[in-house]
């Protein structure tokens, strides 16, 4: 499958891909607009950009979901035309997406074959299958067990299933979407030592991200785009983090958190010995306990599904306390005395959902509507039957203009808005009544670059009024960088606990990845209070 | 990108008007196939449901039960419900209206009734649709299985009813005694009589004065209200309604009950208005209409009047026209119904993505003519 006839002088030095010119307007507006891009044989090429900068859009057209409107897609040399993934494929283009495309329940081997079996016998199939895998494993360095169950792997090895999926259909240039929002910072190194060997044998990598760092650490070239162009390319070597992310947003950006150091005061929030278990019978918080003071802004580092979103949702009273207990503004919260999330607001605590489509907002809802979610009883919004739409329509025009949520339209369905303007009206509503807790999970994912720092600046002046902050994060830098202390979860535990200046990411991975074994975990506790 | 939207007045007018239309020319060439002109029999159809004054009246006649069910739809759709059980509620509402309106009518005028009724008949409903919406709510079991089930029971208790205890004494047809006249709802004959104007009779009544008033309550309820709000919420999303501090479960059955009670309105239709008695199966599948009604309506109050009409229209001009074209049975009408709801209903969004993009070539057409 790998192209052999592609074996001309010419055509060795033609770039893997050559892209020009592409066009893609979807109605009125332009994804992507005279974009070129060329991709060297044997390197990994960064794209970087912020959300709706149009990468995802030019992959898709890499792969065959959209056509392009106009334009020109070289492949080694030979204008090609996909129109399929099924044609992105046989060009010998792989992709591995942000949310992998992997059966539960299948395993290693079912996976990698699926689609693309050898014959029209199962059982000869997974027999030539299995050969396929062994040689792949043993040229890249790809170990995985073939009869593993892959729902049982961990993240950073279904990861290497989707890589193995796409070299196992051939593909020499590898599209990675996104691929490290998952993973560990020891996962994370893994899948460069792999993308360099796969560099090393000729294979030509896409890597789309938004983290600076990892263009740094990884990338040969990185092309950066915004609003549908490309804005440069540059030799990673010749680059920096400043200089990248002034190109991405268009204007000098602060990367670091500005703050002075906090002042914490008395215990605002405490959890005493949470335990939650799923419908299963397993426990996905276990015996947690916390203290968050005001002037504090309290971290939870760990890698996701670790526990954060239970905790959250019992802090926050969307789940039922089952054991333990919870104390908030001195009210005690267990299981004799169960509060909803209404009451829990009422006790002045504020909660940015960790997911936004699903929890903090309803995308069908006009803005107005998802301004008060959460305040929907407030007196000040309702009338004796009716509610008060005048009055939420302006709370919301209040909130909009406050925290500069563009466009400033209350009427304006909440999915027509870009991820940071929705993220920042989810963060007005909760911070506008200035809380005495504030729990915010990711508070900046899929949010671009330029609302990141207004974002970190709201939550540390909420912080800096005496209030008490909960940030739940995946993104370490972000937990590096605005919290103040921080603890570490891993599988519904708190396996750590340091002083945001004492940490750094190698100390925080080790204990995410529950590596950290005495040694470290005493020195890293050792740090508290 | 599927999700670029298309103007409202594309998505709410254009497209159920196509729809219509490809139901209707399917349904020409059924016509044409038995060898009749499909010309003739949508004239008959139309002249049939607007062509003369009884026709018009027996045309708002069925509008007037298919608004209640609709209604009842909508309601329960808006919180993702997907409420089956009109049928049952409206004929189990209908036997509280009935029960009311016998151990009352001795004392009361219809005026001084109603009120009764309307309590009588909507907590019936209600409480027939009560019962699927707990088990949804708290115990998990889905409230399309058993809302179908209920249905049936429905059907199966009022035949006891009827034919056992509310049976009219000496008679031998399974239907309650006839009201008194004063407790019947006036028809419209009577009220057009008041102002001296002659309409010519027909089973139409005030209750679809009740409809109209139950449409304005009910875009108030979802669109003005607390309630309204948390049952949209949970409908879009309910987790977020959680996240919200809404309580779900109380809601959810709220709003079944709230869907019950207005398709029990169908009972001040038929067992106070057009009837004047508790009868056999009386709601005639309008329960199940309801849902068609209330999917081509966009589960707007505003919509379910007209696709009310529409299927007013169709029910009262269907007769007519197996009335006078006798090859065209009572059943090819039933199947030009069908394909009017396959095509509004089951295959609403079938033609979406064409006119879309017909829509956006034109749109980028002229956005280009004006650069």
């Amino acid at each position: 499958m790998l192209s052999q006839d592609n074996t001309s002088q010419g055509a060795a030095r033609s770039p893997a891909i050559d892209l020009r010119k592409i066009n893609k307007s979807f109605g009125p507006v332009k994804a992507n607009k005279d974009v070129d891009l060329i991709v060297a044989k044997g390197s990994i090429h960064g794209i970087i950009g912020e959300n709706g900068a149009g990468k995802s859009t030019l992959m898709s057209i890499l792969y065959g979901f959209y056509a392009a409107d106009s334009g020109e897609i070289w492949v080694n040399g030979k204008l090609t035309s996909i129109h399929s993934s099924k044609d992105a494929i046989a060009t010998g283009i792989g992709m591995v997406h942000q949310h992998f495309m992997l059966i539960d329940t299948f395993t290693v081997l079912e996976n990698v074959m699926l689609g693309a079996e050898q014959s029209s016998s199962l059982q000869q199939s997974k027999k030539s299958a299995r050969a396929e895998l062994q040689r792949l494993s043993e040229e890249f360095g790809l170990a995985v067990d073939p009869d593993a169950i892959t729902g049982d792997l961990a993240v950073g090895l279904q990861q290497r299933v989707e890589i193995l999926k796409a070299l196992y259909r051939g593909a020499e240039i590898l599209i990675l979407d996104e691929p490290t929002g998952v993973l560990t910072p020891q996962e994370v190194q893994q899948l460069f030592d792999i993308l360099s060997a796969l560099r090393e044998r000729g294979v030509s990598v896409m890597l789309i991200t938004h983290k600076l760092q990892e263009i740094i650490a990884i990338t040969d070239e990185v092309t950066v785009m915004r609003g549908g162009t490309m804005v440069a390319t540059r030799e990673t070597a010749e680059t920096n983090k400043e200089e990248l992310a002034e190109l991405m947003v268009g204007r000098k950006v602060l990367l670091r958190v500005d703050k002075e150091p906090a002042k914490p005061q008395q215990v605002l929030l405490e959890a005493k010995n949470l335990t939650l278990l799923d419908s299963a019978g397993i426990a996905r918080l276990d015996d947690v306990s916390l203290q968050v003071r005001a002037g504090e802004i309290l971290g939870i580092a760990g890698v996701s599904g670790n526990g954060q979103t239970e905790l959250l949702d019992v802090l926050s009273g969307v789940a039922a306390v089952q054991q333990g207990s919870i104390v908030l503004n001195g009210v005690t919260i267990d299981k004799d005395n169960v509060l909803n999330a209404k009451d829990f607001r009422h006790l002045s605590l504020g909660h940015v959902a960790e997911d936004r489509h699903k929890q903090g907002m309803v995308t069908e809802f006009s803005a107005r509507e998802c301004a008060i979610m959460g305040f929907q009883d407030e007196p000040e919004f309702n009338g004796r039957l009716l509610m008060d739409n005048a009055a939420v329509t302006e709370h919301c025009a209040n909130l909009m203009q406050q925290f500069d949520v563009r466009p400033n339209n209350p009427h304006l369905k909440a999915a027509n808005f870009s991820g940071g303007n929705q993220q920042k009206l989810c963060i007005a509503r909760e911070i506008e009544r200035q809380p005495k807790v504030l729990l915010v999970g990711q508070p900046t994912r899929g949010v671009d670059i330029g609302a990141i720092e207004f974002i970190h600046q709201q939550i540390v002046s909420l912080r800096d009024a005496g209030n008490a902050v909960l940030v739940v994060s995946v993104e370490l830098e972000e937990v590096m960088s605005l919290c103040d202390r921080i603890v570490v979860m891993f599988e519904g535990r708190i396996v750590g606990e340091m002083a945001a200046v004492n940490a750094d990411a190698q100390k925080l991975g080790l204990l995410m990845g529950n590596a950290g074994g005495d040694d470290s975990d005493n020195s890293a506790t050792g740090v508290v209070s | 990108m599927s999700n670029k939207t298309l103007p409202t007045w594309i998505d709410v007018g254009v497209i159920p008007l196509i729809n219509v239309c490809l139901a209707f020319l399917v349904s020409g060439f059924v016509i044409l196939l038995i060898g009749e002109s499909p010309l003739e029999a949508v004239q008959w159809m139309i002249t049939g449901a607007f062509g003369y004054a009884e026709g018009i009246g027996y045309t708002l006649y069925y509008t007037t039960n298919f608004i209640f069910t609709g209604l009842a739809v909508a309601v329960a759709f808006h919180a993702g419900l997907f409420n089956i059980g009109g049928e049952g509620q409206a004929y189990i509402g209908g036997l509280g209206v009935g029960l009311m309106c016998m151990s009352l009518d001795s004392f009361m005028p219809w005026w001084a009734l109603i009120p009764f009724a309307i309590a009588a008949g909507a907590a019936f409903g209600a409480a027939w649709a009560f019962i699927p919406a707990y088990l949804q709510a708290y115990r998990g079991s889905h409230v399309v299985i058993t809302t179908i089930m209920f249905n049936f029971i429905a059907s199966a208790l009022m035949v006891y009813l009827l034919v056992n205890v509310l049976i009219e004494p000496g008679t031998m047809s399974p239907q309650s005694r006839v009201i008194a006249d004063a407790a019947i709802l006036p028809s419209m004959r009577d009220v057009f009589a008041v102002f001296g104007i002659n309409i010519a009779n027909s089973p139409l009544n005030i209750a679809i004065f009740l409809a109209l008033i139950c449409c304005v309550l009910v875009w108030l309820l979802l669109w003005h209200t607390r309630l309204g709000y948390a049952i949209r919420m949970i409908g879009f999303n309910e987790q977020a309604a959680v996240y919200s501090g809404i309580n779900t479960r109380r809601t959810i059955v709220i709003t079944m009950c709230i869907s019950g009670a207005l398709a029990a309105m169908v009972g001040i239709n038929e067992v106070m208005g057009a009837q004047g008695r508790v009868l056999l199966d009386y709601v005639a599948g309008a329960g199940f209409t309801g849902i068609a009604v209330s999917l081509m309506g966009r589960n707007h109050p505003v919509g379910i009047i007209i696709a009310s009409l529409l299927f007013g229209a169709l029910y009262q001009g269907g007769a007519e026209l197996s009335f006078e074209v006798p090859s065209i049975t009572r059943d090819l009408v039933v199947v030009i119904q069908g394909l009017v709801i396959l095509f509004c209903g089951a295959l609403s969004l079938m033609i979406k993505p064409t006119i879309e993009k017909l829509f956006l070539r034109f749109f980028a057409a002229k956005e280009r003519a004006n650069v």
